[in-house]
């Protein structure tokens, strides 16, 4: 093994290295839809009039926030297979990323609905909309453009984690990255473009977030 | 599923000895991002000429790579040129390093945080620069700051489990290893570990709500 540099390793093993990267892509963007659904659904249930869903709202996220998405990963990839269940590693890490992302999602969305006006919920339920009705057209609309940046944020610790897929052999970058690296021994070369391959979808987002953020701080003076 | 036989003291010594892995490297992080991330974050808020640029390129990058990869940089590369350190050490230093890059922006937005006028007053009160950081703008941002470094540290705790790449003998890769003795140990152990780091990360994040609490 050598430190050396060798630029042609990307060209060599360009297909591999796109087949990482395209996973790395999907898993992602799956796991973004997905948790983005689920965490809504969980912090309207945290804000519903109604205990026991607020208890069960509550303990998802204060359980999933406080244990390792690798464990969570492991339940799909180890613990499910044992009932009878079996996933490969790219379902069982893409859905790990979902359940786990899903818990902040949800706390930053109940953070924008609760910094939505009582007055705009009253307004609505007044005019005879029901409580769902009033979720959906007044106060999830207003709450989103607030969470935005939170949300990014997320998708962008989603696409970082997803390197996690690599734990369970999920076809990601990383474990390209281990797999060519096992055939050229060009650690450096082979770890520092898959570096740049991260970075082309990371720092674009934070690069968006930034923007956001600035703006909605002009906007609140 | 056969939590008997999972949790039998064998089984159960070695879960709990991978546990003891996972915090003492947890601890030993936690101190030396700290550390770091206090240091970095001061640098770039006290805007040092030409430094603290550098340290904003190589902090936006670091916190745009994925922990993994910083892993294996300090694990599988920094041994080809010279720095070879023990697996232990190195599952430390890149959780040290990505964490402390984490740490470094809360402490800079902390700094920034504090109003300009406090500062203003303070130096028109006679105070010289380093007291003003010392007396007004530490205070005031420490309190800011404490919260958010607080779930870094919840993140850092469930961080640790990532050196299972480079076979870091924590918690979660002493359960693989179990995994491969009987299949029907994985659903009671991978129960018990999420127990043990529910009970450290909800307590850290308790204490961090008491802090919140106190500071509004």
């Amino acid at each position: 093994m050598t430190g050396k540099f060798d630029i042609h390793i990307l060209f060599d093993h360009w297909d591999r290295f796109l087949e990482g990267f395209l996973h790395t892509i999907a898993s992602s963007a799956l796991a973004l839809v997905g948790s983005f659904i689920l965490g809504t659904i969980i912090a309207v249930m945290r804000i519903a009039p109604l205990k026991p869903l607020n208890w069960i709202g509550t303990a998802y996220v204060e359980f999933i926030r406080n244990i390792p998405l690798l464990l969570v990963v492991f339940v799909f990839f180890l613990g499910l297979p044992t009932l009878g269940v079996p996933l490969d590693g790219f379902t069982s890490g893409t859905l790990g990323l979902m359940v786990y992302t899903a818990s902040f999602i949800a706390e930053a969305i109940r953070a924008g609905i609760q910094s939505v006006p009582s007055g705009q919920s009253e307004a609505a339920r007044a005019t005879g909309l029901s409580y769902m009705q009033t979720m959906l057209h007044i106060i999830l609309p207003q709450a989103i453009k607030i969470v935005l940046p939170s949300i990014s944020n997320q998708f962008i610790n989603l696409v970082k984690n997803s390197s996690i897929l690599a734990v369970v052999s999920g076809f990601d970058l990383m474990y390209y990255a281990d797999l060519i690296n096992a055939d050229t021994f060009l650690p450096l070369t082979v770890y520092t473009i898959v570096a740049l391959f991260y970075l082309i979808l990371t720092l674009p987002l934070s690069m968006a977030v930034h923007y956001m953020e600035r703006r909605f701080r002009a906007a609140d003076r | 599923m056969d939590f008997a036989g999972a949790y039998s003291w064998p089984n159960l010594s070695f879960i709990l000895q991978g546990f003891g892995v996972t915090l003492l490297v947890a601890a030993l992080s936690i101190v030396f991002s700290f550390v770091l991330g206090t240091i970095l974050g001061a640098i770039r808020y006290a805007r040092i000429p030409i430094l603290y640029r550098l340290l904003a390129v190589i902090i936006d990058l670091i916190r745009n790579l994925p922990l993994l990869l910083i892993i294996y940089f300090i694990y599988i590369v920094l041994p080809l040129v010279g720095i070879k350190l023990p697996l232990l050490w190195a599952a430390i230093s890149a959780l040290t390093i990505f964490e402390g890059a984490m740490i470094s922006e809360i402490v800079r937005g902390g700094l920034n945080s504090v109003d300009r006028g406090q500062i203003e007053a303070a130096r028109s009160s006679g105070l010289s620069y380093m007291q003003t950081m010392r007396l007004i703008i530490l205070p005031l941002a420490l309190r800011r700051m404490v919260p958010p470094i607080v779930s870094q540290f919840i993140s850092l705790l469930k961080d640790t489990s990532l050196c299972v790449i480079i076979l870091l003998p924590e918690m979660m890769h002493n359960i693989q290893i179990l995994q491969g003795h009987s299949p029907k140990y994985v659903i009671p152990s991978l129960i018990l570990a999420a127990v043990l780091y529910f009970a450290v990360n909800y307590t850290l994040s308790i204490i961090a709500r008491r802090l919140e609490a106190k500071t509004i």
